[in-house]
């Protein structure tokens, strides 16, 4: 049974590394806007013709 | 300043139309063992023996029997059909979403080709019987060394891409994205570490319960962070783009990301319910799996409502048909996943056709049905021109959704069926069906109708191949795609930081702590090895390794998968130990590389089986099962008795096991040979008694020694013999 102890310490491993990840995210502001990404992700980027040089 | 750009979609195309290929292929796989499932010993005289003679047939040959496909069905549609799709998916993406080309086209290159050659050698190595014996893992050391590398080139394009980014929010899709790279590389890593004797051959490192665990916690999470995480990335990308809306609400998505991710890891446990695991390692994965359900209906939810006041579109586009049931697939399969792990349920569900049914609702319902739909839509922009035929697809969409029915519900009827009557007791407290195969029997038109279910299911996909060329044939392939967006202006972190390492260096404390944690993982992979070892000090002193001649006939028993339809796994309940013998104990298992304790019992458990019946039995029935069992469903295993047994592998096989820490004589590696031959010639010599003249060179006669060994090193007298 001693494997569990490889397992639980590989994931908590993994865990803390999303934890970091998470307080990151948060502190560099990913979070703070919850409405905007969803629409913004809607737009197509294909370039506007009339700007064409 | 607005930047020029192209998108990739070479890339996107290559890896859409190699999930198209291998989606056909792994299901063709599926059903053509579903019908042997079923037919394989049909009589000559059965109205439609000749009906199903191709894929009985197939089961008579060596290289593509049940044992042998059903691990080339599952990795087909998971790591082919599945990973492609994933694919595909993220290089669609992930490039339109960080508005930027993928960090490098070459690498992009490299990750296609590898990944399909990784698929064409499990397709030569799984029918040619090298297998690992560990389900969903049963890839050789050398191409889980190259699926490692692949995985990394991929790593190195992913989060390339997403350092060249020029959008700074990182929309939740790409979170699952990085969160599927993530676990997946140290759930394979973990899982896969073996000790090799050959190029084809290698025994997990670890052994009996240990191996259990790792490969139960491996098994859970392959499908959590291949199956799901990957596929929820997909869902928040594709879905509000084929609605044309924004996702219903992005803040719950968010939560449903972190959440998922945090709970999933602790889950595995529950597909060992009721084993030789211990009992509070049990009881965790079970309350993790409850848990879960919050998460996944979270996701559910936020899709379906995706489509609030759009759903007369769901009635004329068929991207979002397929994405609707999809979704709704997700749900009932994460509603009921939780559900199975509750013990009660799981006594009467596991080893069960119930399972095939759940697994099935997540495979072909929120998979596959999400990579149709995800295909429909992204073929016609890859390639500038429209569908070719909207009504086609909506075929495929009925047949594929008749298809999941026809599949799922006969089976949870059968599971629920099957397992009652190996439950039931007479009032006098004898069981009802003492002969397991009258339990398969009473099953078998269920059977009939999920093989119906893959028939529909596999007709819609061809159908979509179909309307997949014509629409290609119409249009062009758009192969860099125009794009602009602005540049991404440097944050004030970044302007004074440079170089990302200046940050840590400025830092010693955080420095330090982050050596220690690197070592610490170093540290961990170099002592785990040998502390494993030694904690496989057997704890049952009766409990003794296996002989030369026991060991070959058990890496047969690995060969032939014999674990995808036998457990050896007998659970603490009074039907079971009456049925099979003393319940499993978890100090029987210490010299077992791999574990074999199965998921499902399409026949009997067969941890118990030594001493049951003579070798003449066993000679007999593994050539012809029904001439023992009339009726029986086993494929013949008549190559056995044509293959010699090859012992200049003995040797090194005994020296694996001695470094693993199996207690044989330091010389023992020497006379193991001259040990094998002694015991096979006392099982010819016990056949010959019974009028049998066995060739004793023969594979046969190992597997004989294997199968009589079974589970009597702890035999409990006064319980088997009432």
């Amino acid at each position: 049974m001693s494997v569990i102890f490889l397992l639980i310490a590989v994931s908590t491993v993994v865990a803390l590394f999303f934890l970091a990840a998470f307080v990151r995210a948060v502190k560099s502001g990913q979070f703070d806007d919850d409405r905007s990404p969803a629409v913004r992700m809607l737009n197509e980027d294909s370039p506007r013709q009339n700007q064409t040089p | 300043m607005t930047e020029r750009f192209q998108y990739d979609n070479r890339i996107v195309k290559n890896f859409l139309f190699a999930t198209i290929l291998w989606g056909v292929v792994g299901m063709l796989v599926g059903l053509i063992i579903a019908v042997q499932m079923v037919a394989q010993n049909t009589p000559p005289d059965a109205w439609y023996f000749w009906i199903v003679r191709p894929f009985t047939w197939l089961g008579e040959l060596e290289w593509t029997k049940f044992g042998r496909m059903r691990p080339l069905h599952t990795n087909a549609v998971i790591f082919a059909f599945v990973g492609n799709a994933i694919f595909a998916g993220v290089y669609y993406s992930l490039q339109r979403l960080l508005k930027t080309r993928m960090f490098s086209d070459a690498l992009g290159k490299i990750h296609f080709w590898g990944w399909q050659l990784i698929i064409v050698l499990a397709a030569v190595t799984l029918p040619l019987g090298m297998t690992s014996g560990k389900e969903y893992a049963e890839l050789e050391w050398p191409i889980d060394i190259l699926i490692t590398l692949v995985w990394v080139v991929f790593g190195i394009n992913l989060f390339g891409t997403i350092i060249k980014r020029r959008e700074r929010h990182l929309y939740v899709a790409i979170w699952f994205y990085i969160a599927t790279w993530v676990t997946v590389a140290m759930l394979h890593i973990v899982n896969s570490i073996e000790l090799p004797i050959s190029l084809t051959k290698s025994y997990s490192w670890y052994a009996g319960v240990q191996d259990a665990l790792v490969q139960w916690w491996y098994g859970h999470n392959a499908v959590a962070f291949f199956l799901t995480t990957p596929f929820l990335g997909l869902m928040y990308y594709f879905m509000p783009k084929a609605a044309n809306r924004p996702v219903y609400s992005y803040k719950l998505s968010i939560i449903h990301f972190w959440a998922l991710i945090f709970l999933y890891i602790w889950a595995g446990p529950h597909h060992l319910l009721y084993s030789a695991l211990p009992d509070w390692a049990q009881s965790l994965g079970t309350v993790f799996s409850i848990m879960l359900i919050a998460p996944s209906w979270g996701g559910m939810l936020n899709g379906l409502l995706t489509l609030r006041g759009a759903w007369d579109r769901v009635r004329e586009d068929p991207v979002l048909k397929f994405m609707v049931v999809a979704v709704t697939c997700y749900g009932m399969a994460t509603l009921e996943g939780p559900l199975l792990s509750l013990k009660s349920w799981n006594a009467m569900a596991h080893f069960t056709d119930w399972i095939i049914a759940h697994v099935h609702i997540g495979g072909i319902g929120w998979n596959g049905m999400l990579t149709f739909g995800v295909v429909y839509w992204m073929v016609p922009r890859l390639y500038g021109t429209k569908l070719y035929s909207t009504k086609l697809a909506n075929t495929h969409f009925w047949l594929g959704t008749l298809g999941i029915v026809f599949y799922a519900i006969p089976l949870y009827l059968a599971g629920f069926w099957q397992s009652g009557m190996w439950k039931q007791f007479t009032p006098d407290g004898y069981l009802v069906y003492k002969n397991f195969l009258d339990t398969v029997m009473e099953i078998k038109p269920a059977y009939w109708l999920r093989a119906l279910g893959g028939l529909l299911y596999l007709s819609g996909a061809f159908i979509m191949v179909y309307n997949v060329m014509k629409t290609v044939k119409a249009g062009k392939l758009i192969a860099d795609e125009e794009a602009e967006a602005p540049a991404l202006e440097k944050a004030a972190a970044e302007e004074e930081g440079g170089h990302w390492h200046r940050w840590i260096e400025r830092r010693p404390i955080q420095m330090l702590v982050g050596s220690l944690v690197v070592v610490a993982i170093g540290g961990l992979f170099e002592l785990v090895p040998t502390f494993l070892v030694k904690s496989n000090i057997p704890t049952i002193t009766s409990v003794k390794p296996y002989t030369p001649l026991e060991l070959q006939g058990r890496d047969i028993y690995v060969r032939e998968g014999c674990y995808t339809c036998h457990s050896q796994m007998i659970r603490p309940f009074r039907s079971e130990t009456e049925r099979y013998g003393e319940y499993a104990k978890a100090g029987e298992f210490v010299y077992d590389h791999p574990f074999q304790w199965g998921s499902k019992r399409t026949g009997p458990d067969l941890l118990r089986q030594g001493g049951k019946y003579g070798h003449s039995w066993h000679y007999y029935h593994m050539y012809d099962p029904t001439s023992m069992s009339p009726g029986s469903l086993m494929p013949p295993y008549t190559h056995l008795y044509e293959h010699d047994l090859d012992t200049t592998t003995t040797k090194k096989k005994i020296e694996a096991m001695i470094t693993m820490g199996v207690p044989y004589d330091p010389g023992f590696p020497d006379r193991a040979n001259a040990h094998l031959v002694q015991q096979r010639d006392e099982i010819v010599a016990g056949l010959k008694k019974d009028n049998i003249d066995a060739p004793a060179d023969k594979e046969i006669i190992a597997l004989i020694a294997y199968l009589q060994r079974l589970g009597t090193d702890i035999q409990a007298k006064e319980i088997t013999g009432r």
